[in-house]
């Protein structure tokens, strides 16, 4: 009756050529995502700067790779650059081109949810003389981050689909290895649909660390019952004391 | 300048005018644009005294005290804390800081962290202290604004009257010497301000230098040395709380007193 096999499908599921290219697609999205988070915090922090020329220099970054489609930066980079002597390996310019582009996203996410902890926060921090190091580290960070994992979970998800990008560079990640083994077999339907069926599993799972994540740093409105027992009874006394 | 010297100073502070006094404002002034917050600000604070700080809505009260911290940085004049001068100098701001503790309108506790968490934060990272000694000294606190049993909950799990005696708890874990409330049972229910003003007394009775911008008039008359009513950005008139209340001397403050006290 049909023309696609499911048995096919299968086999090219398990096929061991596929699954390696799996395995790069997740190497690419986690190292865009690490390299992304700390280019991006960076950027963020100079846009936030009150110094005009360093604030001005992190939004022209942010506008031009947001501005342009990630697959002409790919190209640039693979086939542009060594016109002017600049060459990479092929996985260095596909690690190039995802950590620059995703670090201009992540940037705009670490600003707005560090613009949305609430000054008071600021304020307490420096009443209680704590230092810019622990009021970053200890108050603003962690609330800000809060506030960011929904659009940082978004992004990602966009991240983890993009690298599918890379493939136009040759890398061989699994879109690229789909790619080949449909122009080997012809079995079009069914090596996408292996392809398909990874990248919902990846998004899926993704889905549910974010959710966990969402759940952990929420968890301020929730009770934890920790030791109370160690906080023993202080006397009057032994406080005073100590003073 | 329309300053009133001061009026009536209670016995027991009397002496002390003499030391340093915990704080000195001298012709202090604070612009937002072309908006003049402060406008030349003349203030003396006895180590031990206790001002309740008043007046309408706009008339730069919280401006003053924050700027005592250095939350609010002032354009001109000078600024003594225990006789530190205030003069942008980091060590000096942290020194003043130190000394001073702070209770804010919206409570502003860290709704990521326990309570005890909340008060041991800073005296741990600050001053150094073992997380243990720094547990100790919170429990004492906490138990002084009477709320030990709510230690290990999260701010957004406590009423507003409960959050605000953890702020006054969690500023009294660094020790202050001065203590300034801008504002703090503003944003509480009515039900809720009693048991923070009874805090607030009891650290009074104890001696503590006390700042407090507030409209609680029955607060002021019982707790308070002096009181400092402001009206557009300058102090109109210096009191102690009988006087002021039954002989205000400026059309201002009768007006103000009128709108208040129903």
């Amino acid at each position: 009756m049909s023309h696609f096999s499911l048995t096919a499908a299968v086999n090219y599921f398990f096929n061991y050529f596929l699954m390696k290219g799996v395995l790069v697609t997740i190497g690419l999205t986690v190292a865009a995502v690490v390299g992304g988070l700390i280019l991006g915090m960076g950027i963020a922090l100079l846009r936030m700067s009150s110094n005009p020329v360093l604030a001005g220099a992190a939004r022209l970054y942010i506008w031009f790779f947001r501005g342009t489609p990630l697959l002409i930066q790919l190209v640039v980079i693979y086939s542009g650059l060594p016109q002017l002597g600049i060459k990479f390996s092929v996985i260095t310019c596909a690690l190039v081109g995802l950590i620059l582009n995703e670090a201009a996203y992540l940037a705009e996410i670490v600003r707005s949810g560090f613009m949305a902890v609430s000054a008071g926060q600021r304020e307490a921090a420096w009443a209680l003389s704590l230092s810019p190091w622990v009021t970053f580290r200890r108050v603003t960070l962690p609330q800000a981050f809060r506030l960011m994992i929904p659009p940082l979970g978004n992004s990602i998800n966009s991240l983890l689909k993009a690298t599918s990008l890379a493939s136009v560079i040759s890398v061989e990640e699994l879109m690229r290895r789909s790619d080949m083994l449909m122009q080997e077999h012809f079995q079009i339907l069914e090596v996408y649909a292996a392809a398909t069926a990874y990248y919902l599993i990846l998004t899926s799972v993704w889905d549910a660390v974010q959710r966990r994540l969402e759940k952990h740093f929420g968890r301020s409105s929730v009770a934890k019952s920790r030791k109370v027992a160690t906080a023993a009874p202080v006397t009057r006394a032994s406080a005073e004391a100590r003073a | 300048m329309s300053q009133t010297p001061m009026m009536t100073e209670r016995a027991t502070v009397q002496p002390q005018l003499r030391e340093v006094p915990a704080v000195r404002m001298e012709a202090v002034y604070k612009h937002y644009g072309d908006f003049t917050a402060l406008n030349e600000i003349d203030l003396k604070v006895a180590k031990g005294e206790k001002i309740v700080v008043c007046g309408p809505s706009g008339s730069g009260k919280s401006t003053l005290i924050r700027c005592i911290n250095h939350i609010e940085k002032h354009d001109e004049g000078l600024i003594y804390v225990n006789g530190v001068e205030l003069d942008y100098q980091r060590k000096n701001i942290d020194a003043v800081r130190r000394d001073t503790g702070m209770v804010f309108q919206s409570f502003n506790l860290f709704p990521h962290m326990t309570v005890l968490e909340n008060c041991t934060l800073a005296p741990m990272t600050a001053n150094g202290m073992s997380e243990a000694e720094a547990e100790d000294l919170a429990m004492h606190f906490l138990t002084k604004v009477r709320i030990p049993d709510q230690a290990e909950k999260y701010p957004g799990q406590l009423s507003g009257g409960q959050q605000q005696r953890v702020a006054i708890a969690r500023a009294l874990c660094m020790r202050p010497k001065i203590m300034l409330f801008d504002e703090p049972t503003s944003a509480l229910d009515p039900e809720m301000v009693k048991e923070v003003l009874e805090t607030m007394k009891k650290l009074a009775e104890e001696g503590m230098t006390m700042l407090c911008v507030t409209h609680e008039m029955g607060f002021a008359r019982e707790v308070a040395d002096r009181i400092v009513f402001m009206n557009e950005g300058k102090v109109v008139e210096q009191a102690a709380p009988e006087e002021f209340f039954k002989h205000p001397k400026s059309e201002r403050a009768r007006t103000f007193l009128d709108q208040i006290i129903h």
